[in-house]
């Protein structure tokens, strides 16, 4: 089982930081991508052009922040990445550590979390995780809930949680389902302090197994190994 | 495969769960059916006459009122972006939602025209006709349905627009579904035979339909 | 579902060679007065046989609308038809001159269509007694009009011009194939509730006599809607050329988004 284990009143303090047991087979499963490349990257947003000229190269382990003012194309962007949209000039593409790829490289987190009111959390997190890997394992599922300090509202209807809580059970399928690489925008928006010491730590242990990460974020969120983009008026320099 | 019955699964799950969105097209259809006769009087002869046409039209008015929030509050919530990002294809992510209509919807108002039709005085020998040529139709209904719901998507023009799209689309449903009670010999199993092989075919196509839209609203 | 996207500007800008706008109204500010010239001989000729044209012997001097329905029919589904094509070939190569042909040809199919439904009825009153009965044809048609309004109607709705052109382009062909499945159903229901022995509009077959006229006035209508389409094309092109001009100037200097001249939605 391992895992943490929350204290009863569903606050979110670390006690200790510890590996989270069923989850590191979980996060073996993150080495399948080696880098994903953008090249002169343009997107557009309802006929403008919002974003052009990113380009970069992010390797496996590490993570790129985006940074830039509200309207800057950071969304935009980011699903660009995800594919929701064509790019309008350049491209981006991810080289697979695996000749015979699978074709589920990302997670996408924006900025609503994809949870059901209606559905308990540990269903709204199982859900997520059969859809994506296909399996039902109840112990990684819990331990995703875990990792973020959700493990005592198990059996709540999401409906009850509060806006952090709600975003932290968002952030839950991050772990429950493995992806190489993860799309995160402005992940720790109504999460208190401590949570997003929770989003961090979930952040580097996928690092640290070979993941990716594309995170933007306008708050301080302490990024391992991280490059920064940002995003502005003229062409998009990577620093 | 399984990706594909944990969307069914949830929104079976979420359907039953919010049971008032089922309630309430049960109701609007019933709602539907009684107001014809307080519109037309209450000649039992005339309304038994008109008995399966009546019970079609409410049926797919129902039909395309309750398909209006099919993607809407996935899209709100931010799932319709997960589901994208994952395995199905869109094509199977419209095509489950529209068997989750079908499932949620089309056959809970199924079970409930036998009651429609006791108010409208049909003829009990012709409910079995009716109810196979439901049964053979509602899935195209369904699945053209949600064609729709894709279309408009995101658009908060007001509710009419879905039922203006869908309506005409729906002619060929209504005219074999209402056919099959005809007295004319045959026109059963051919009406049978072609609602069938409308809902085949819709099946088929239109989650392709559905999915060029829904890409559409995605970005 | 990854991020493995190629631009669409390099498949556009090799089309976009081959016809695009300032080339379309450049060609067509030529074609136009030519075509409004042929479309007003092609109406006297066909209107003067069409008045000339002998008497039916069973309908009388009615027979004579028979000239403006039966080709305004006929064109509500060529109409139809080019907005199809137009419709596949912008959703294929997104060229943005399919999205305005589409666009401009659909009120333009819709008033063919109210004039073929207005026309039916006046020709029908006298033989049926009513203004309407629901004859196949017509009611054919009549679904055919609210194809048409669903089209616009949903065009209207969405405020974003690449997306609108795109849902209209994809509804307009679910119509297309819904059409003849359509089509199927009405004249199956007519069949069913009219004995076979209805008098049919029009009869069986078209008097010889007829038919010449008939042909004309089709012909004349092809090219008015040519030239209609053309002109409406064009005014399309405008119009977006403003907007584009508007937007520039609203969002100002400094300001590094611009709408984009090779974008998918604007010309």
């Amino acid at each position: 089982m391992g895992g943490l284990r929350g204290n009863g009143t569903g606050n979110t303090s670390l006690a200790k930081i510890e590996p989270l047991g069923n989850l590191n087979h979980q996060l073996k499963k993150t080495e399948g991508v080696k880098a994903i490349v953008a090249e002169g990257l343009a997107c557009q947003r309802g006929g403008y052009t919002v974003v052009s000229g990113v380009s970069f190269e992010l390797r496996a382990g590490s993570a790129l922040a985006l940074r830039g003012p509200n309207g800057s194309g950071k969304t935009t962007l980011l699903r660009t990445i995800a594919g929701f949209l064509p790019p309008s000039a350049g491209r981006v593409h991810v080289r697979p550590a695996a000749s015979g790829a699978d074709e589920g490289y990302f997670h996408y987190i924006g900025h609503t979390n994809g949870t059901k009111p209606r559905l308990s959390v540990i269903e709204n997190v199982s859900f997520w995780q059969r859809y994506y890997s296909g399996a039902a394992d109840i112990e990684v599922a819990e331990a995703a809930l875990d990792a973020f300090g959700l493990l005592n509202l198990a059996g709540f209807n999401a409906g009850h949680l509060s806006q952090g809580q709600a975003r932290r059970l968002g952030l839950a399928r991050l772990l429950a389902a493995s992806r190489p690489v993860w799309l995160l925008d402005e992940p720790s928006v109504s999460l208190d302090a401590s949570s997003t010491r929770l989003l961090e730590r979930a952040i580097a242990l996928h690092l640290s197994s070979g993941g990716l990460a594309i995170v933007s974020t306008h708050l301080d969120l302490a990024l391992p190994e991280s490059q920064v983009l940002e995003l502005g008026a003229a062409s998009s320099a990577l620093q | 495969m399984n990706a594909f019955l944990a969307l069914i699964g949830r929104d079976l799950r979420l359907a039953i769960r919010q049971g008032s969105a089922v309630g309430t097209a049960l109701g609007f259809y019933l709602v539907a059916v009684s107001i014809i006769p307080l519109g037309l009087g209450p000649d039992l002869n005339l309304l038994s006459r008109i008995a399966p046409g009546i019970l079609w039209i409410s049926f797919l008015l129902s039909a395309v009122l309750s398909v209006d929030a099919l993607f809407q509050e996935d899209r709100d919530d931010g799932s319709l972006d997960a589901l994208f990002i994952g395995p199905l294809p869109a094509e199977l992510i419209a095509a489950s939602k529209s068997l989750a209509h079908w499932v949620t919807t089309c056959l809970p108002l199924i079970v409930i025209t036998p009651l429609a039709g006791l108010l409208l005085n049909i003829e009990p020998a012709s409910l079995p006709k009716l109810l196979a040529a439901l049964l053979a139709g509602t899935a195209g209904i369904s699945f053209v349905a949600g064609a729709g719901a894709a279309l408009t998507l995101g658009l908060r023009k007001g509710a009419l627009l879905l039922p203006l799209l869908i309506l005409p689309l729906f002619t060929p449903f209504l005219i074999f579904g209402v056919g099959a009670m005809a007295a004319s010999p045959g026109a059963f199993e051919q009406s049978i035979l072609l609602l069938f092989a409308l809902s085949v075919f819709s099946v088929a196509a239109m989650p392709f339909a559905a999915a060029l839209a829904l890409r559409l609203g995605l970005e | 579902m990854s991020g493995l996207s190629e631009p669409q500007s390099t498949g556009l800008w090799r089309i976009a060679a081959l016809a695009n706008p300032s080339a379309f109204m450049r060609l067509s500010g030529k074609f136009l007065p030519w075509l409004a010239a042929l479309t007003a001989i092609l109406f006297a000729a066909g209107l003067t046989m069409a008045f000339r044209a002998p008497p039916d012997y069973q309908q009388g001097e009615t027979v004579r609308i028979m000239f403006i329905h039966v080709p305004a029919a006929w064109l509500s589904m060529a109409c139809y038809s080019l907005i199809a094509i137009s419709s596949a070939g912008y959703l294929i190569w997104r060229h943005p001159l399919a999205d305005v042909s589409a666009k401009a040809a659909a009120p333009i199919g819709a008033t063919f269509t109210l004039l073929a439904l207005i026309t039916g009825s006046l020709w029908g009153k006298p033989m049926w007694g009513a203004y309407w009965v629901w004859d196949a044809r017509l009611t054919s048609v009549l679904i055919l009009f609210f194809l048409y309004l669903g089209l616009i109607a949903l065009r209207q709705a969405i405020d974003e011009p690449g997306r609108a052109g795109r849902a209209a382009a994809i509804l307009s062909l679910i119509g297309a194939v819904n059409i003849p499945i359509i089509k199927f159903s009405v004249n199956w229901w007519n069949t069913l509730h009219q004995p076979a022995s209805v008098i049919r509009a029009g009869g069986p077959t078209i008097h010889p006599a007829l038919l010449m006229p008939l042909l004309v006035m089709a012909i004349a209508f092809t090219v008015l809607f040519i030239a209609l389409h053309m002109k409406a094309m064009r005014a399309e092109i405008l119009r977006r050329r403003c907007e584009a001009m508007i937007a520039i100037h609203v969002r100002g200097d400094g300001r590094q988004a611009q709408p984009d001249g090779t974008a998918v939605s604007h010309v």
